[in-house]
């Protein structure tokens, strides 16, 4: 039983992980209709700032200050992948908008292009991000159930981070005016906001996310170029299961994904849990064809 | 003359909001019908209703005497002729005028058919009449996308006219033409009513005085009167309606 | 369609020139350039496959290196029984399996190449008609179809006994007898590839240059508006998705023979994404820019990453990006649209011509 717990919650914070990298996707894609095959990278890109970040601290910070690069470090991932995400959506993809599937195939030429210049810089083998050691060690349960901080940690930033797009989505003027334009561009346009302008800047903050998601991960393992493609899928089965551009959608798509695969890989092994997995997708699919929570439109080819 | 299609008691609702609250309404053969009313008053929740679109909670939809349509997917409608046009104009937009009528003029639409039945010369020539009536002969091998909005709306109604249906809906059919073209599209009505029965939405109320042979006034998911033109102009309630909204022409 | 009317069309006229120049290259090239280009002639029958569904019905599977993968498969099974002598494949006595499984009893019997086509065809029938039926479309296709590449990768390498892992099956002999590393049988191969590549284009070529070419188009257009029109587009979709995915299996059975190995890593994401590629540049909805498009970039591919990889992965992301965005309709779109400037004073005549052609 114990076992299975941990696994559960390792489940759930990596499916956190997840859940913060598919809002980014779940935003852009209900916005924009872009679906974005180069955010993978985009989680990468967080993961390499945050690789940069600590070899700064460590070569030219006292040793002292190390512990405490993960406060800087998570910030940075945030701007570098939100100032290339921003670059990406001014070079290419304003030129796809209303051609979802053209921006799927584009935006994988994108992702190429990104992994070998990760390639290029970094070089081909994985790299290994030390953590802090405020992060070693773990929190005991009782015995024989332990949780490591670092787990805690990523669950706790993820969090965080909701609470801040909730209140940006939901409370702001500028996600009133994100929200204005997913429901309805032509009138958004109209009563004068800049729709071009929302678009970049939440391409940008969605792009932005994915560094933190690459962020985390950092904790968990070491990073390489291909991070991305690794989690992409995974990524975007939680925007499908929860309905795509469908904020609560995704975090319960990611909650769902996250301790069903890791139930069923207790229960089996861990290729069938994955296979088991998709086939319950699709056959929830089945049910509900448009994922969990939808949005109602009255357009008649959407 | 007989019913074609007999609607009871209606109910559908989206999350809590009742867009249709028990519609009730017979419509006869031949007859070309419109419903009328402000914005969200249900109009097109109930075209929607009538072909599949929407699944109603409640209420009955009966075509044609004693079929039950409200469980029918869309291309079974088509097969038992209830036909229907979209607001906006919706044409197979890479292929050519011809082709767009060939797809539709088939009865047999299986894998089968589609491969190894060719056009027949009765079929060729009841795409060339109907091309005619709506003016699109010339453009035969033009591609749907080159042609212009109003053109594209009577593809559309070709496209309906040549499938041998028994009643057609039309969404605003109107919307977005001018002056002449929206009388041509009302001759065009008036002629497709000879065979089959319309039934259309529509905003324009000059339209409508023109060509609707009874009239159906929708508000707030209700029918609030039905008859001739005239008759529901007078009705007080109609009235109230329209100008409590601004004006009488906003319709 | 009468053959008279089959060579009329510049798409058809193009086909039959690379046929022919396919057909006597072996009179130029090395057994080893010919080997090469059998693999790529494979690459083509797939890519006719990919733009039956993308190009024609406006379907992206990004699942297709699964068809292909199960091809492959099927045909690798067979040659590594004829290899195995009645005796337990190699890798499977590796891993510690003492009797033959199940699965692969049939493949000593050559009858069993007909899961070649009928798995691909199972597979894609079952997965279109819980997708298509219930209106899954679009990008959430699209994401469901990688998926699926996904899921089979792991599943193939997981079960290591069964299917010989990462590394796949390899260590091929035989084939029907024909020993595959002698010059003769590279011909035969070679040769059996280019009759494939004509099959499966006139096939192709049959679907749409008829009515359901049309309906296929119509779909991509405005899938609602052909339900209006009486047709349920899942029955069309499902019809075709099944025919794309029996090309691939074709595609991947002459794969494996020339290319000696078959190993999760064809069927994966990126190879299904790639094949995506091919069929874009060279132009989506012509099946000639299916052909061009394969041959061509996989022809770069072998040329520049040869001598510069890195280069390569640059080149072939940009161009993706570049096609996909400013030339929509890929090469042949690019060639017609030239050609039209040239042809202008008898342009009226060569546009009906080309208007047919276009489908």
């Amino acid at each position: 039983m114990d076992t299975y717990l941990l696994q559960i919650f390792n489940g759930i914070s990596v499916s956190s992980i997840f859940m913060l990298a598919a809002l980014g996707l779940a935003i852009t894609f209900g916005l924009m209709k872009i679906i974005n095959m180069a955010h993978g990278e985009f989680i990468m890109i967080g993961a390499y700032a945050a690789y940069m970040v600590q070899n700064f601290f460590s070569q030219y910070l006292p040793a002292s200050f190390f512990n405490f690069y993960f406060f800087a470090a998570i910030p940075a991932s945030f701007l570098l992948a939100g100032v290339l995400g921003w670059i990406l959506e001014r070079l290419v993809i304003r030129h796809l908008y209303g051609r979802s599937l053209d921006s799927l195939l584009a935006t994988w030429g994108v992702s190429l292009i990104l992994q070998q210049l990760a390639r290029s810089i970094f070089g081909a083998p994985n790299v290994d991000v030390k953590s802090p050691d405020w992060l070693n060690g773990a929190f005991l349960v009782h015995p024989g159930l332990q949780l490591p901080y670092k787990r805690l940690f990523i669950m706790l930033m993820v969090i965080a981070c909701m609470v801040v797009i909730y209140y940006l989505m939901y409370r702001s003027n500028y996600g009133r005016k994100i929200r204005a334009v997913m429901q309805n561009r032509a009138m958004a346009a109209s009563l004068g906001i800049n729709t071009r302008r929302i678009d970049a800047y939440t391409f940008a903050f969605g792009s932005g996310l994915a560094g933190i998601a690459g962020c985390a991960l950092t904790l968990l393992g070491s990073i390489g170029p291909t991070l991305g493609t690794n989690y992409i899928v995974d990524t975007f089965m939680v925007v499908v299961l929860g309905g795509v551009g469908s904020l609560w959608g995704t975090i319960a798509g990611g909650f769902l994904i996250g301790t069903g695969n890791t139930t069923l890989e207790f229960l089996t092994d861990a290729t069938l849990g994955k296979v088991l997995v998709f086939t319950l997708v699709i056959l929830f699919l089945q049910w509900r064809p448009k994922g969990l929570f939808t949005i109602h439109s009255r357009s008649l080819d959407e | 003359m007989g019913t074609i299609l007999e609607i009871n008691n209606l109910i559908i609702s989206f999350d809590g909001f009742r867009a249709l609250n028990g519609v009730t309404t017979k419509v006869e053969k031949g007859e070309i019908r419109f419903f009328i009313g402000p914005n969200g008053a249900g109009k097109t929740t109930l075209l929607d209703a009538i072909c599949g679109r929407i699944r109603p909670q409640q209420g009955s939809i009966i075509f044609d005497g004693d079929k039950n349509i409200m469980h029918y997917p869309e291309h079974k409608l088509v097969n038992i002729g209830i036909g229907r046009k979209f607001q906006v104009p919706s044409v197979f937009t890479s292929l050519s005028v011809y082709e767009n009528m060939e797809v539709s003029v088939v009865n047999d639409r299986s894998i089968m058919a589609s491969l190894f039945q060719p056009i027949t010369k009765a079929q060729k020539e009841k795409i060339d009449d109907i091309l005619d009536l709506v003016d699109l002969k010339d453009y035969c091998d033009k591609k749907a996308a080159d042609l212009s909005h109003g053109q594209k709306q009577w593809l559309e109604i070709a496209m309906l006219l040549v499938q041998d249906l028994q009643l057609i809906l039309l969404d605003e059919p109107v919307a977005g033409m001018g002056r002449k073209e929206t009388i041509k599209t009302g001759e065009l009505l008036k002629s497709i009513a000879h065979h089959c029965t319309v039934i259309v939405v529509e905003h324009d109320m000059e339209f409508v005085r023109d060509y609707a042979s009874k009239v159906t006034v929708m508000h707030e998911g209700r029918i609030l009167d039905e008859g001739s033109v005239s008759q529901v102009q007078n009705n007080p309630k109609v009235i109230d309606v329209y100008l409590g909204r601004g004006g009488g022409n906003c319709a | 369609m009468t053959t008279k009317n089959f060579f009329k069309t510049p798409s058809s006229q193009t086909f039959l020139i690379i046929v022919l120049l396919l057909l006597i290259a072996p009179l130029f090239l090395s057994v080893f350039r010919i080997n090469l280009l059998g693999k790529f002639i494979a690459y083509a029958i797939l890519a006719i496959g990919i733009d039956l569904i993308w190009g024609y019905t406006g379907i992206l599977s990004l699942g297709h290196g699964v068809f292909f993968g199960l091809g492959a498969y099927a045909m690798g099974m067979y040659l590594k029984m004829e290899a195995a002598h009645g005796k337990l494949p190699d890798f499977m006595s590796w891993s510690g399996l003492e009797n033959l499984p199940t699965v692969w009893a049939p493949f000593s019997n050559p009858l069993s190449l007909a899961l070649i086509v009928l798995v691909p065809a199972l597979l894609a029938f079952i997965i279109g008609y819980l997708t298509f039926r219930n209106r899954i479309r679009g990008v959430y296709f699209s994401i469901l179809s990688q998926a699926l590449s996904l899921i089979f990768v792991v599943f193939f390498i997981g079960q290591q006994a069964y299917t010989g892992g990462t590394n796949g099956l390899t260590g091929f002999r035989t084939m029907f007898g024909m020993p595959l590393a002698t010059d003769n049988t590279k011909y035969i191969l070679y040769y059996a590839a280019i009759f494939l590549l004509v099959l499966v284009y006139l096939y192709c070529h049959f679907l749409v240059k008829h009515r359901l070419g049309k309906i296929l188009v119509a779909i991509r257009d405005g899938e609602n508006r052909v339900r209006f029109s009486g047709y349920d587009p899942a029955v069309y979709k499902i019809f075709v998705y099944v025919s794309s995915a029996v090309i691939a299996g074709i595609a991947g059975a002459i794969f494996v023979p020339q290319v000696g190995i078959i190993s999760p890593a064809e069927m994966g994401i990126i190879p299904s994404i790639e094949m995506v590629i091919w069929v874009a540049i060279g132009g989506r909805g012509t099946l000639i820019g299916a052909v061009i498009g394969a041959i061509l970039v996989n022809g770069l591919k072998s040329g520049i990453s040869e001598s510069f990889p890195e280069v390569w992965s640059y080149f072939l992301g940009l161009t993706f990006v570049i096609v996909v965005i400013f030339m929509p309709e890929g090469l042949v779109g690019l060639v017609k649209k030239y050609a039209s400037k040239i042809t202008c004073p008898i342009k009226k005549r060569k546009a009906t011509e080309k208007a047919s052609s276009v489908n």
